[in-house]
C-alpha cells in the first residue's frame, strides 16, 4: 500500500514536472517566433554590461533617456565605484543619485528628428533583446529619408544611425521584382567598412543589448541566483511534507 | 486538552465546534486523487494575492499620470518590490490555471450533480467575480495594453440595447479610460471584489461541507457509516488531507518559484510585452488581446461576425457553465463509469477550449502561415477554424442534454464503495 502511495505521488510529480518543462520551454519557443537571431546576452557578465554602458553613454544618451535608472543604481549593478561612473559614464553632468536623462529637450528633438526619441528604460521588456540587437544591425543608407538612413527591422525609422563609424555603411541589395510585385530587399551589404570588424561589431551590439536588458529589469541580476536557493529549499520542504504525510497515512486502509 | 484550549473553549465553545466540523471531524473520501489538490491551492493563491496585493497597494498610485511610474518604483526602488510584484502577477495566472483544473475536475467526476448543485453555482459566481477582479487588476499598471484592453472590453457593454453607450460612459467615468476609471477600478480591485471573493469562498466551502465531498468514483460515502456515524470510506480532513495538501502545496510552490525567479513574464504570457510601454491613446498596439486566461472567451467574441451577437455568445458561453447541473441528467457521476459518449465529448470540449485559447492569444496566424504557406488568407482560415470551434464549444452542452435526457448513455455499474486510494 505504501508503495502505491509512493508511486501515485511520483506520478503526480512527473505530470507536474512535465507541465513545468512545458512552461520553461514556452518562452524559448516564442523567442524563436519573432524571427530575429538570438543575441545571447549575459547580464551576469559585468565586463559586458560595462562595455555596453560605455557605448550607451557615448552614442545614445545624447538623444535617449533611461529615466527609471539612476547613475547610483547603475554603479551598483555594474560593479563600479561612484568615482568611475562620474568620470567615465556620466556625461549629462547631473549628480550621482539622479536618473539618467538625456540633455536634449524633447521639443527640440522632435523638431530636428521629426519624432521624439523614446525613453529606453523598458525597451528590452517591450521589444525583446533579439529585436533590439537586430535593429542595431539593420541600418542602411537610403537617400529618400530625411536622415539618409533607413532600417529593415523598423522601416522609415526617424533615428539616424549613430554607430555608423563602428559598423560602417550598409546598403540594400534588392531582389529583382517578381511578376508585378514591388522589389524587396534581399540583404544588406557592407559597402564601406567601419572601424570594427563584423565580429567586433556583433560583440558591441551584444554588450549594448545586454546593458539595455539589465536596465529593463535590474532584478535579473539577483533573481536567478536567489531562485536556485528558493527552489532547493522548496524541494526539501516538499520531501519533508511527503514523508510526514506517508507516516500519518499508514493507518488508512 | 491543553490549558489554553480549555480557557478558550469555556469562553467560545462555538469556535471549537466550527473547527471540529470543518477540520478534525469533516470526513472526506479517502480516495481523492491529484485533481482534488486544486481547491486548497486556489485558497493558497487567493491568500497570496491578498497579502502581496496589500504591499503593492502601499506603493501604487492610482492616477493616469502616476500609475506606470509607481509600478517601476515598486520594481526598482522598493525593497523586495520586484519579488512582491512577480508573486502577484504570477499568482494571477496561476489562479486561473488552478481554477480551470478545479472546474474540469467538477466535470470529470460529476461534482456539480445533486446534492452539490449549490457548490457548483457558488463556484461559478466565484469564477465571474474572479474574472472581473483579474480584468481590473490588469488595468492598474496603466501600460498600453492595460489602456487598450480596458477600452475594448468596457466598450463591449455598448452592445446592450438602448442605453449601451450611456452604460459604457458610466463604467469608465469618462469618455476614454482615464483617471476616474483607474480610481474606481483600484477601489473595486483592492477592496470590494476581494471581500466578495472571500465571502463566496466561505459560502462555497460551507455548502460543500453540508453535503460532503464527492470523489473520483462518484459514490456517496455517507451511504455506508460505522455505528458512530462516521462514513466507512471517510477520513478526517485534518490531519490526513491537510498533510496531503501540504505535499501538493510544495510541488505547486516549486513550479511558482521557477516562474517567479527564472521567467516571470513567461514569454509575454503572464506579463505582456506591450504593457512595458506606458498607456498612449494615440498608439494602438499591433494586436489588442487580453491576457491568456481570457483568450478562449475572447476568441468566441472575435469569431462571431456581428458585435452584438459576439457579446451574446460570450455571455452564453459562461451562462452555459452555470446550467451544467441541469443540462446533465445522467445518473452516474464519475467519468470512470459514464458512457463512452461523455468521455469523448469532455475530451473534445477540453481540446476546443484550449484551441480557442490559442486563437484568442493570437497564436493561430503563425500556425496558418507555417501550414499553408506565406500567401495563405489568414483571416478566412482562422475564421473557419474558429467558428467550427465555437460551434463545438456550444455543441458540448447540447450533446450533454440530449445524451442524458433521452437515455442514450450506456453507463457501467458503479461500485458500492470507493475503489482506490493513494
Ligand atoms: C540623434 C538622436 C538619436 C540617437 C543618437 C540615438 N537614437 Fe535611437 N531613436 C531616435 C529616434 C528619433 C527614435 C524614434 C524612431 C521612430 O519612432 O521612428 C529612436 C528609436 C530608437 C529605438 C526604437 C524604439 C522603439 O520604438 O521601440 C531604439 C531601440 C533605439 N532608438 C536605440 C538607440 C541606441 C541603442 C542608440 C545608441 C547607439 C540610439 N538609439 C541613438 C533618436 C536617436
Ligand atoms: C477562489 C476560488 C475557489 C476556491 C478557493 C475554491 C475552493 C474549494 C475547495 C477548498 C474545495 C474542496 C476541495 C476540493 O474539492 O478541491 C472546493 C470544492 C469544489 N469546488 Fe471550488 N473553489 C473555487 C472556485 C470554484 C469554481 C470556479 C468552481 C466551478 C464552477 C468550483 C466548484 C467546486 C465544486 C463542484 C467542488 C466540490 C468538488 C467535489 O466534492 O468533488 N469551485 N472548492
Amino acid at each position: 500500500m505504501h508503495d502505491k502511495t509512493f508511486r501515485a505521488s511520483m506520478r503526480t510529480l512527473t505530470v507536474l514536472l512535465a507541465l513545468l518543462v512545458a512552461f520553461a520551454a514556452a518562452p524559448a519557443a516564442l523567442a524563436e517566433e519573432g524571427g530575429y537571431p538570438n543575441v545571447n546576452v549575459n547580464v551576469h557578465d559585468k565586463a559586458s554590461l560595462q562595455r555596453g554602458a560605455r557605448l550607451f553613454m557615448n552614442y545614445c544618451v545624447g538623444c535617449h533617456s533611461l529615466k527609471y535608472m539612476r547613475y547610483s543604481q547603475m554603479a551598483e549593478g555594474l560593479g563600479l565605484t561612484e568615482q568611475q561612473v562620474m568620470d567615465n559614464l556620466n556625461f549629462t553632468g547631473v549628480k550621482f543619485g539622479e536618473p539618467i536623462v538625456s540633455a536634449m529637450p524633447e521639443a527640440d528633438a522632435e523638431k530636428w528628428l521629426g519624432k521624439a526619441p523614446p525613453d529606453l528604460s523598458l525597451e528590452v521588456s517591450a521589444r525583446g533583446a533579439d529585436w533590439v540587437a537586430a535593429y542595431l544591425k539593420s541600418f542602411y543608407l537610403d537617400p529618400s529619408t530625411a536622415s539618409g538612413w533607413n532600417n529593415t527591422v523598423f522601416p522609415n525609422v526617424a533615428m539616424p544611425f549613430p554607430l555608423w563609424q563602428l559598423q560602417g555603411e550598409q546598403v540594400a541589395v534588392m531582389s529583382p521584382p517578381a511578376n508585378g510585385e514591388p522589389a524587396t530587399i534581399k540583404e544588406l551589404k557592407l559597402a564601406q567598412p567601419g572601424s570594427m570588424t563584423p565580429a567586433q561589431y556583433d560583440r558591441a551590439v551584444r554588450d549594448l543589448t545586454a546593458f539595455l536588458t539589465y536596465v529593463s529589469s535590474p532584478d535579473e541580476l539577483v533573481r536567478s541566483s536567489m531562485g536556485a536557493w528558493v527552489v532547493l529549499y522548496l524541494v526539501f520542504f516538499t520531501l519533508f511534507a511527503l514523508v510526514l504525510k506517508k507516516e500519518y497515512w499508514k493507518d488508512v486502509h | 486538552m491543553g490549558a489554553f484550549t480549555q480557557w478558550f473553549n469555556e469562553r467560545a465553545p462555538g469556535l471549537g465546534a466550527v473547527y471540529k466540523k470543518h477540520m478534525t471531524e469533516y470526513y472526506a473520501p479517502k480516495n481523492f486523487n491529484v485533481m482534488y489538490y486544486f481547491g486548497s491551492l486556489a485558497m493558497l493563491v487567493l491568500v497570496n494575492q491578498i497579502v502581496t496585493g496589500i504591499f503593492l497597494a502601499m506603493f501604487y498610485t492610482p492616477t493616469a499620470a502616476g500609475a506606470f511610474d509607481s509600478v517601476q518604483y515598486i520594481m526598482r526602488d522598493v525593497n523586495w518590490g520586484w519579488l512582491v510584484r512577480y508573486m502577484h502577477t504570477t499568482g494571477a495566472s496561476m489562479f486561473f490555471i488552478v481554477i480551470y483544473l478545479h472546474m474540469f475536475r467538477g466535470l470529470m467526476y460529476g461534482s456539480f450533480k445533486k446534492p452539490r448543485e449549490l457548490v457548483w453555482l457558488i463556484g461559478m459566481l466565484i469564477f465571474l467575480v474572479l474574472m472581473a477582479e483579474a480584468f481590473m487588476g490588469y488595468v492598474l499598471p496603466w501600460g498600453n495594453m492595460s489602456f487598450w484592453g480596458a477600452k475594448v472590453i468596457i466598450t463591449l457593454f455598448s452592445a446592450v440595447p438602448w442605453f449601451g453607450h450611456t452604460l459604457v460612459t458610466w463604467i469608465m467615468g469618462t469618455f476614454v479610460p482615464g483617471d476616474p476609471t483607474l480610481n474606481r477600478f483600484f477601489a473595486l480591485h483592492v477592496v470590494a471584489l476581494p471581500l466578495v471573493l472571500l465571502l463566496l469562498v466561505v459560502l462555497h466551502l460551507g455548502a460543500l461541507h453540508e453535503v460532503g465531498s464527492n470523489n473520483p468514483d462518484g459514490v456517496e460515502i455517507k451511504k455506508h457509516k460505522n455505528p458512530k456515524g462516521i462514513p466507512l470510506d471517510g477520513i478526517a480532513f485534518h490531519p490526513y488531507y491537510t498533510l496531503k495538501d501540504l505535499v501538493g502545496v510544495g510541488v505547486f510552490l516549486i513550479i511558482c518559484a521557477v516562474i517567479i525567479f527564472f521567467a516571470p513574464s513567461v514569454g509575454g504570457f503572464f506579463l505582456e510585452h506591450d504593457n512595458s510601454i506606458p498607456a498612449n491613446d494615440l498608439v494602438t498596439p499591433a494586436t489588442i488581446k487580453p491576457v491568456w486566461y481570457f483568450s478562449p472567451f475572447y476568441a468566441i467574441l472575435r469569431m462571431i461576425p456581428s458585435k452584438g451577437l459576439g457579446v451574446l455568445a460570450l455571455a452564453a458561453s459562461i451562462v452555459a457553465l452555470f446550467l451544467v447541473p441541469w443540462l446533465d441528467r445522467g445518473g452516474v457521476k464519475s467519468i470512470r463509469y459514464r458512457g463512452l459518449g461523455y468521455k469523448i465529448a469532455l475530451a473534445i470540449f477540453a481540446i476546443v477550449f484550449f484551441l480557442l485559447g490559442c486563437i484568442g492569444a493570437d497564436l493561430t496566424p503563425g500556425w496558418i502561415v507555417s501550414i499553408f504557406g506565406p500567401n495563405a488568407d489568414i483571416t478566412t482560415i482562422e475564421n473557419l477554424f474558429g467558428r467550427i470551434l465555437v460551434i463545438l464549444y456550444f455543441a458540448f452542452f447540447v450533446f450533454l442534454w440530449v445524451y442524458t435526457f433521452f437515455g442514450f448513455e450506456r453507463t457501467r455499474p458503479v461500485p458500492e464503495r470507493v475503489t482506490t486510494h493513494a
